[in-house]
Parts: C-alpha cells; structure tokens; sequence
C-alpha cells in the first residue's frame, strides 16, 4: 500500500541539495531588468510624466508608463474562468493605471540592462499626480461624497449579501423569557502572506510564442489572465511553473506576469525580469482581507443557541481580486459551524478602500469568519456562565450537515471525535476547573476553536483536474499534473496515488513538478485544499486507466484474457498468485515490439461535482503575564478531520505550518498604515512572523473517518490548520482573565489596555 | 571598479573579478551558479541566504564579497560527499520532514551544520534561538529542530566526516 505511508517528500533532495531550481535560478543572464515604478500616494491620478532624467540613466532601455499601455481591463483572481458573463471576475486593472488607487500602485516601468540602472531610473521617473484622500475603511469609502475608485462600483461598495435563515426572527428569540444576549463589535486586520520566496516572474519570445516563467500557484489561469490583459489568443503564452517556494494564496493571484509578458512584446521579444523586494511584496501585492463585523446571538438559559445576526464589512482594498468570495465564506462558516434554532440574519459587504489590495490566503476568508464565530460562542457560553466545549457540543453542526444555499454535504462526521480528542489531549475538564479562580500577576488558561472547511470550490465554480502517465521501457512510469506543487507535498501524494493505482512500488514513479501549461493537462491549480481531493482523483482515475491498458497488453503477451490479472509491486500476477510477467517486461515489449508496439499511456479528467466538508479545533493553554501584557502559549494542540490521511507524516507538517501562521495572526501579525494609506511595516523586521524562538511545541493530531466522496477517503487539509488557532487563544485568554478581546493581534500594548480598563491592573498608579 | 577577490568555495580554490559593492550573495548566485543560496530579503531579515564563512553562519545579503579575501565559503551544493551521497545533517532533514517549500532550507542546514560542528550540548530552547535568525513560513520550525536534534545525536555516535 502506498497509500497513508509516510514516505518521504518526492523533492526533498532536490531541495537539500540546491538541485531544485526556483525561477530566480532560471534567468537568462542577459534578461532586462524591469523596475516598476510605484505611485508615492494611495488615492489620485497621474497627469503627466516627466522622463528626461530617467532616461538619461545609462543601462535603460525603455520606459513605458500608464499612457502606453493597451487599454484592456483584465480580472487578477485565480479562479477559474466563467464562461457566463454574470459570473465572471471583476476587471478593472490595466497593466498600468494612470488612476492611483493603492500606495504604490503601478504607474510606469523601467526596463534597463541591469538592476542598478533600473532602480536609478526608476527613482528619477518625475510623475505629475492630482492626489485624492485615501480611504482606509469601508465606512468611510461608503460615506456619502467620498472619492470613487472605479466608475464601475459608485459608493465603492463591491458587492453586498444578505440571507436570512430560520422561521423566526432574532427579537423574537431576545423576548425568549430567560435569554441571554450577546453582542459586539469585532475586528481583524490585514496580514500577509510572507512567503519565504519573492514574487518573480520573467517573460520571453520564441517567434510568436510568449513565455512567462513564474512562481505562480496557478499556471494555467495565468496564461488565460495574460492573454486577456494582452488581447491575443491565450495559448500564444506559454506558462511555465518551477519550484516554488511557498505562496498561500498570494500566488492564487495574477501578480506582475502580465507586466512582464507584455514588455517582452514591446521589446522584439527580449527576456524581460520582473523580480519584487520584500518589501513590494509585502507592501504592494495581496493581503488577507481586513474585516469588521456587527453581531449579535441569544440562547435560552439551558444555553441551547437561539439566533444570531451578523453584519460584516471586508476591506478588499484598491483593486476587486478574489473580491466578495472571500466575506461570503466568512459568512458560511458562521452560518457552518452552529445551528441557530431560531434565525440567523447575515448581512456582508465587500467595499474598495485605499488599502493593499486583498485576495486569497491560506484559508479563504475563514480565519476571519471563523475567529469572529469562535470569538461570539466563548463570548456567549461565558455569559451563560457554561463550559464553551459544553456549549459547542450543544450547539454545533452534526453529521449530515447540508448547506441550505449550496447545497455542500457533510458526507463523513469527525467534528464530534476532533473535540472529544482534543478535550482529553489539552487535559480540559482539569483545567478549566484549575484555572478559574485565579489571582495575582500570572494567569493561565485554555481555550478553544473549531471550524468546518469545504474541499473544493463547487458548486460555486468549476471544479476539473487532469492527469497523464506514460509507461516506459523500463517499467517506471512519468505522472504528469496540471496541479501544483508549492510546498505543500502535492507531488509526493499524486506519486503515492500513482503508485497504489496502477500497482507500482512508489520509486517507480517519476512526477514532473514543473508545469509548462504547453505540456502539462489542464487543472486550475493550487488553491481550495482542493488538489489531494479533487486531482487526486484524476490521478487515481489516470493510473486504473494505466493499469488496464497494461494488463490488457500484458494478456495479449500471455495469450489469454486480462481478467483475473492484477498489478502488485510492478509484479503481473495472475489467479493463482505466480508472477507471470513484470510491468517492466510490458514497457519493453510495447515499445519494441515488432508486431504490435504501442506506447501506454493514458490521461483523465476528473470533473468534480462533490464536495465535503472537513472539521477541525484548536486547543490552547496559555500563561498571561497581566503587567507585560504577555501571552505565553504553554500547549497548542490541532486535532483534524480530514479523512484518510494519504501520508502521515506530511500532514502532521502541513498542519505545523497551518499552526504557526494562526499563531502569528493570534499575537504579533498586523500590516500597519498611516492615515494616508502607506504601509508603515512593509518588511520583514517590523512585520512580526513567528521565528522558533516564538512558536511553541506543535501538537498535530488527528481522526480519519473515510469520507466517501474523496479518492482515498481524503478530504481537505491544506489550508485548515491556520484557521482556529487565533480565536483559541483569544478565547484562552477570557478563561484566563475574564477579559473578552474583541481584535486581533492579541500584543502587549492593546492587552494592557484591556488588563488596565478590567481593573487587573490595579489603576493607573500601579503602572 | 573591479576587485580580483581570491577564496575558496566548497572546497576549491576559486579567484572571481567583482564590484565594490557587490554582495555574497550576488557573486555565489550569479557569477559562480551557486543557486542554492536564496535571495528572501536581502537586509538580514530572513536568512535564506545564509552561507559559512569559515565555519561561521552569515547571511550573504550583508556580505561585501570583497570581505571574502582568503576566506573559505560553504554553500549546500558543497556538502555531499564524493560519491554523491548526502551529508547527515541533509539526510536528516529528509528523514525528518523539515523540507516543506524549500526556500529556507539550504540556509538552515548551513546554520544547523555550524550548531552540528560547534559539538556543544543544546536544550531544545537554546536551539530555537540559534535557528531564530531564519524566517520559515511552512514548518512551524517543529520538524527543523527535529532534524538539527537528530543531526547533533547521529554526529555524537559517528565519527565525523573529514
């Protein structure tokens, strides 16, 4: 079986070696340099240019700037593309905008000899700019007479949502004699990728051909993005995919390969590189969205959960991206995760604001939705005065959950053993009983969170993934995905589920983990946790069809019928057990065969029309320094759902991973602007990811009950892990304090001014 | 202006032409195709490009490759042995896990390696320090310290490699 093995990642030599090549480790020695020049305010417009110095530079080539560009507006999302109209993602970029409506936004480019030159000129790039106020939030972009990003939304409001669902309404639960209301305002703010390799891309051309090399999470939607930013016939750009090192969404988006393949254009088809600093990646590509929300809930004295109204505001910044899919998930994990017996009222809008542009980050919209549900049920168990695991286990989703907009089905149920584990793992029942009369400086607590999480992206877009195989005369076999591999193990679990298809030891397998959308079958890419569960089963698909084209060979070899024989170990094997041929003596014989060579092959597409839901919890110890206003996370344990594990060890990683970046939303990760919009923390020392020395023992655990709908009984796992790591620690720290934070990050300056205003301070002569 | 810098890298004698101002980093990735050591930040910040300069753990961003006169250079692609196989500390990153996208990786090893060479006794919280100049988004630095712990015990109970 090489299924649920833990063997080691497939391209773990490559990378402790140096072998494995990034695209930094790709460009053609004499590629151009491109610099793009960014705009020094986040609201207004360019009037004018003045280049004489700029140009003067020795080393450039050209510059060109938002008046040269083809006046096409084009959609950045990594979501598959809509072949209705109405579902389409929004335009409304060019490659270059003369309206300035981030800091930093794209205005012109140069393109020089060197980096030096490039970046001289770039500073010496004179733009004329009518500046506008900059909106920083929602409310004030909604505000009447406020400056309009695109003439396309006026109000600037992107999208706005609401459902109602229940018979009842939320006052009529209130008037519930004995009820117990809860309500408040919540907020959480811009965060960032942070992934350890840039954004980088560079262009060329072979006669007419365009090829953009990139690290991109998406390859295929890349190309499609970049012939309609160019308008020319998408298969004229080629997209070629190397290792990556990481992207968590931020390379779900069509960032600078547009850019780079048009100036290879402009520039009889020169290799163009386009590679961002830290800080431009941080500063100036994608964010998680920033959201506020208005909420209420009530439950009945037995703390049965009544109803609950929701009202969200998700700041998308400058440019739409992944736009309104990001606050609708936010709201479907809030309607997810409980059942509200009454009602539950939910309201979301997506407004442009002055801010970086948001888009896609590891989880979607649901760390937030999933912090602000997590946040209000402590909130409302405490005000109950009852256990909040109790509450939960009242009040959650329970098996066979049907999404009543989607119709997403809870086909396997482990959320009731992910608590019950994760309750006797964090030694629960002892310790909230230990820590609740506490005093003095130090208080420790626990906390907890849960979240649900879908496996793919249908119903609501398309969900298709491909596969091919090639046996060789050597009986190895070369997988071909259009999937990603961007650090996550992809490639190491398409090559366990090649193997177990098809009946071969796993080092028989050979996955190329570079995709050239020229060669590689189609598949939308790296995003949705959704590639273990939905390529994985175009892989599977592709290796039954492997297996059968061998064994049907391998009968007409043998003279006789194929039923009756299977694949084990690269070993035929007939009824009986004997090893009548090897896959290796197929390979050889259909190749060279002098009557009847033919290459073995074969490809699938699975178009997925399943989905499920995977579950999950936090469980978090915690120590608070009161006067330092310090947490100390002392245990963090993540129990997960997602179905059958295709490699153990992997998935404890991945959860490491997910853990870590929750930690970091929980304490220290916060993109900080003035009140004009520029980023004030646009680099790695004063943006605060957690470093070893932050981070405490990782406890990943997990139940596996075999979700029907999965390849191997896999569901998704990518993603999840960050999502219910910050609200347990918040709510670890209302255990802990009796204080009920309402924002995240959780840093010293805003826990002493909580700890100050609850009285645990001992007023303001105590400090 | 163009220096003539003599030094030794992964082991071979090497004499490379450079700018004044030209970083480690640049001359190992661009002039000597050591493209193991990754640009993340360039100031410091994340340590991906990390390199041993006489046994010491530096970042390559921050190193005027003028400084390198005479001094000997490690890089991941010098590690393997002769034969091709991998060196401990390599393997038990594998072994171990600790690879995920990949980026952090060769800077790490270098780090652990210099931890590993040290010969002195660690606590887990006083490698957690030591590995804390390394910015890793993936790992949740668990398995890392995993593999540096596993490295240090396989170079107690094997003689070390000359």
């Amino acid at each position: 079986m090489a299924v649920g093995q833990s063997i080691p990642r497939v391209d773990a030599f490559a990378k402790v070696t140096g072998e494995a090549k990034y695209t930094a480790d790709l460009v053609p020695a004499n590629a151009y340099v491109a610099k793009i020049v960014r705009a020094p305010v986040a609201s207004g417009w360019v009037r004018g240019f003045d280049l004489t110095e700029a140009q003067a530079v020795p080393g450039v080539v050209r510059i060109f700037t938002c008046f040269d560009v083809p006046d096409i507006q084009f959609p950045t999302a990594g979501h598959p593309w809509s072949t209705v109209p109405s579902h389409q993602d929004i335009c409304d970029r060019k490659l270059l905008n003369a309206h300035i409506r981030v800091w930093g936004d794209e205005i012109a480019v140069v393109v020089a000899r060197d980096r030096i030159s490039a970046e001289r000129a770039a500073r010496l790039v004179k733009a004329d700019i009518e500046v506008l106020p900059a909106l920083s939030t929602p409310d004030e972009a909604m505000a009447p007479g406020a400056p309009c990003l695109h003439e396309e939304k006026p109000g600037n409001v992107v999208v706005h949502s609401q459902f109602h669902l229940g018979d009842g309404t939320f006052d009529e639960a209130a008037a519930t004699p004995g009820a117990v209301v809860v309500s408040g305002h919540y907020s959480v703010p811009a965060v960032q990728h942070c992934h350890m390799e840039p954004v980088h891309s560079f262009a060329y051309m072979e006669g007419q051909k365009i090829t953009v090399v990139s690290s991109t999470q998406i390859p295929h939607i890349v190309r499609r993005v970049c012939g309609q930013a160019l308008g020319i016939p998408w298969s004229r750009v080629r997209v070629i995919k190397p290792y990556m090192g990481g992207g968590f969404g931020n390379k779900q988006d069509v960032l600078v390969e547009p850019l780079a393949a048009w100036l290879t254009t402009q520039l009889g088809g020169h290799a163009v590189n386009i590679e961002l600093s830290r800080e431009e990646v941080l500063g100036c590509t994608r964010t998680r969205h920033a959201f506020d929300w208005d909420v209420q809930a009530v439950a009945s004295p037995d703390g049965t959960l009544l109803a609950r109204t929701y009202c969200a505001k998700s700041n998308q910044g400058g440019y739409a991206s992944h736009g309104h899919a990001i606050a609708a998930n936010a709201a479907n994990v809030f309607k997810q995760c409980y059942r509200d017996r009454v009602s539950l009222d939910s309201e979301s809008y997506t407004v442009y604001t002055n801010r970086p542009t948001a888009g896609a980050m590891r989880g979607y919209g649901i760390p937030q939705g999933c912090f602000i549900t997590e946040a209000l049920t402590d909130d409302l168990a405490y005000a109950l005065g009852m256990d909040p695991l109790e509450f939960r286990l009242k009040n959650c989703v329970q098996a066979g959950y049907v999404d009543p907009h989607n119709g997403i089905t809870m086909h396997a149920y482990g959320l009731d053993q992910v608590l019950e584990k994760g309750r006797a793992a964090i030694d629960w029942d002892a310790k909230r009983r230990l820590y609740q009369n506490q005093t003095g400086d130090r208080r420790r607590g626990v906390g907890m969170a849960l979240f649900t999480y879908k496996s793919n992206v249908y119903p609501i877009s398309l969900e298709t993934a491909s596969c091919r195989m090639m046996l060789h005369e050597d009986g190895r076999v070369t997988v071909q995905m259009g999937a990603t591999e961007i650090g996550q193990g992809a490639d190491t679990v398409f090559t366990q589920m090649a193997a177990e298809s098809i009946g071969l030891p796993v080092d028989a397998i050979d996955i190329q983990s570079v995709q050239d959308t020229d060669v590689s079958p189609f598949d939308t890419g790296a995003y949705a946790s959704r590639q273990t569960y939905v390529s994985g089963m175009a892989c599977k698909m592709t290796g039954e069809s492997l297996r059968g084209k061998i064994l049907d060979y391998a009968a007409g070899m043998l003279e006789r019928s194929a039923e009756g024989l299977t694949i084990t170990d690269g070993q035929i094997v007939d009824e009986t057990g004997q090893t009548v041929l090897t896959v290796a003596d197929v390979g050889m014989e259909s190749c060279y065969s002098l009557t009847n060579s033919r290459h073995l092959t074969a490809e699938e597409t699975y178009h997925c029309e399943q989905n499920t839901f995977a579950t999950g919890a936090c469980f978090a110890e915690i120590e608070v320094d009161l006067a330092l206003g310090q947490i100390h996370v002392l245990r963090l344990v993540n129990v997960h759902d997602s179905g059958r594990l295709i490699n153990p060890k992997l998935a404890e990683a991945q959860v490491h991973g997910g853990m870590s970046m929750g930690l970091g939303y929980a304490l220290s990760e916060e993109m900080l602007f003035d009140d004009a919009c520029k980023p004030l923390n646009a680099n790695l020392l004063d943006y605060k990811i957690p470093t070893a020395m932050d981070t405490p023992k990782l406890e990943a655990l997990f139940v596996e009950v075999d979700d029907p709908t999965g390849p191997y009984g896999n569901k998704a796992l990518g993603e999840p892990p960050a999502i219910p790591v910050a609200p347990a620690i918040r709510n670890a720290l209302l255990h802990a304090t009796g204080v009920s934070v309402h924002s995240l990050p959780l840093t010293p300056q805003k826990l002493i001014e909580h700890f100050r205003a609850a009285g645990l301070l001992g007023g303001e002569d105590h400090v | 202006m163009r220096n003539l810098i003599s030094l030794t890298v992964n082991g071979v004698p090497t004499t490379v032409a450079v700018e004044d101002g030209e970083a480690l980093l640049d001359t190992l990735r661009d002039r000597l195709g050591l493209t193991s050591v990754k640009r993340g930040c360039e100031v410091g910040e994340c340590g991906a490009c990390t390199v041993l300069i006489d046994g010491k753990a530096v970042d390559s961003c921050l190193y005027l490759t003028v400084w390198a006169e005479g001094k000997s250079i490690l890089t991941v692609e010098g590690l393997r042995k002769a034969d091709g196989t991998l060196s401990p500390i390599q393997q038990a990153f594998i072994d171990e896990c600790a690879v995920q996208c990949g980026f952090c990786t060769p800077g790490l090893i270098l780090s652990a390696l210099e931890i590993v060479m040290s010969g002195k006794e660690y606590t887990r919280e006083e490698l957690r320090k030591r590995i804390s100049g390394h910015l890793c988004r993936c790992t949740g630095y668990e398995n890392i310290l995993n593999a540096v712990e596993k490295a240090i015990q396989m170079s107690r109970s094997a003689p070390q490699p000359k």
